[in-house]
């Protein structure tokens, strides 16, 4: 198969990449870029675990394809710390535990960065049916629930 | 697999009346991608529609609004004037997927996958919505409701698609509302849904009402004698079991792991009173 060149800009570097035209955007950034923050869980646009920024808008990354971002601006997991300074979510995640085996983290840290973005005050009831389509079978979710909430009390007062 | 972006909506429609093989058409992804992930189809041609001009845009137009068929639900729920004017199709469009998927997926690409259970279709029929088809012989205006055939199956010719969707002006005192029924709060495929479209004179009597059903037949479904069954009341309790019954008559669903066919059939009635009450509410109407 021909492979076709994309040109596109990953957490802010201009990027090149040859892909297949079926090639999912996670598997361009995973098993190309060797960006594997964002993860495969199911592959088909329920569980969330592969979730990253494209033109600003949280997507499934599986649900992408690699073709399609050609002149598109995708953010993930890799470029949420400033240095090493981490972005107060993936802080405060640490500090109140809020994940257990962490596969789900990354997605859950981005989906939630675009939330506060776009409500940087939620009710907790806000912030679960925004998280809906990230799944985590370990927490339980009441800890990311209680973790995103100080988070966003924090940058609130920055 | 080969992916195109044509140039022009022209360019696309030959491109895919000449394709020998199996075509798909890329916008939002939702749909298309799950089912080359799971191998349920295998397209030799993706064609990617989402740059043409006009695709991403919702316009007002003779008082409606004309959507783009690459609109996505989340860019639905945002544009005030369009929510305010029909709240029935943005919550339904609302209720697909998560946030991830609404941010890609489209009520164009809803309405072609022709699943009888799609959520933002029903809403689509009430409003009377109209898809504009571009083909290899030009352009035509087909009703929503007349393009889900059967399941997966619509009514476009080979080389068509749609690229717009044309939701008509509306008076004042007129609004409408979108029910489901899941067996959790989120991220579930309806087991049955009804939406209600109405309008009301300056006293609160209903002059005209359509109701759809989905999830509950092969395709979703217009019930003319629901919608009839209100017009002229202000919703009273004989109106409503006029509504239900006739609700109830329409429904020709299939028993599976999500419902039966009793049970399918009775929420449809309950979704159809409930999103009556609410359409009613919304349009001004005091019960």
């Amino acid at each position: 198969m021909k492979m076709i060149p994309v040109e596109t800009t990953i957490n802010g570097d201009q990027t090149e990449f040859l892909c297949n035209a079926d090639e999912s955007l996670l598997d361009v950034l995973r098993d190309r870029l060797g960006l594997t923050g964002a993860k495969e869980g199911c592959g088909t646009g329920d569980c969330g675990a592969c979730s990253v920024m494209l033109n600003g808008r949280v997507v499934c990354s599986c649900l992408v394809l690699g073709v399609e971002t050609q002149g598109a601006e995708v953010e993930t997991i890799e470029g949420m710390a400033d240095g090493e300074t981490l972005h107060p979510l993936q802080r405060v995640f640490i500090e109140e535990a809020a994940l257990q085996c962490g596969i789900c983290t990354p997605g859950i840290l981005i989906a939630a960065k675009s939330l506060l973005a776009k409500n940087p005050d939620p009710t907790d009831t806000e912030v679960r049916y925004w998280l809906a389509g990230n799944l985590c079978r370990c927490t339980g979710y009441d800890k990311i629930i209680k973790a995103v909430q100080k988070a966003a009390a924090e940058m609130r007062a920055a | 697999m080969r992916y195109v972006k044509p140039e022009s909506y022209e360019a696309a429609s030959a491109l895919l009346a000449a394709e020998d093989g199996i075509a798909r058409i890329l916008t939002g992804g939702t749909d298309v991608l799950v089912m080359l992930k799971a191998e349920m189809v295998e397209p030799d041609l993706m064609v990617d529609l989402k740059h043409l001009p006009g695709m991403h845009d919702i316009a007002a137009e003779d008082g409606g609004f004309r959507i783009g068929a690459a609109v996505s639900s989340a860019e639905l729920g945002e544009h005030a004037a369009l929510k305010a004017m029909w709240p029935g199709v943005v919550e339904g469009a609302e209720l697909i997927g998560s946030t991830q998927v609404q941010n890609r997926a489209t009520i164009v690409g809803n309405l072609c996958t022709a699943s009888p259970a799609a959520d933002s279709v029903p809403g689509l029929v009430t409003a009377n919505a109209v898809a504009w088809l571009h083909g290899p012989h030009g352009t035509r205006d087909v009703p929503v409701v007349e393009i889900p055939v059967s399941p997966g199956k619509t009514m476009l010719a080979k080389g068509e698609f749609i690229t717009s969707i044309y939701l008509p002006a509306r008076p004042v005192g007129a609004s409408d509302a979108y029910l489901r029924f899941i067996p959790r709060t989120e991220m579930d495929i309806a087991v049955s849904s009804a939406a209600v479209s109405l309008e009301l004179d300056a006293g609160g009597t209903i002059t005209a009402a359509r109701v759809a059903i989905g999830a509950v037949a092969p395709t979703v479904r217009l019930v003319a004698d629901a919608g009839a069954a209100i017009v002229g009341t202000k919703l009273d309790d004989d109106a409503i079991a006029a509504l239900i019954a006739a609700t109830e008559a329409a429904c020709s669903p299939i028993t599976d792991k999500r419902g039966t066919i009793e049970f399918r059939t009775k929420t449809a009635g309950v979704l159809a009173k409930r999103a009556a009450h609410i359409a009613y509410s919304r349009a001004g109407g005091k019960t």
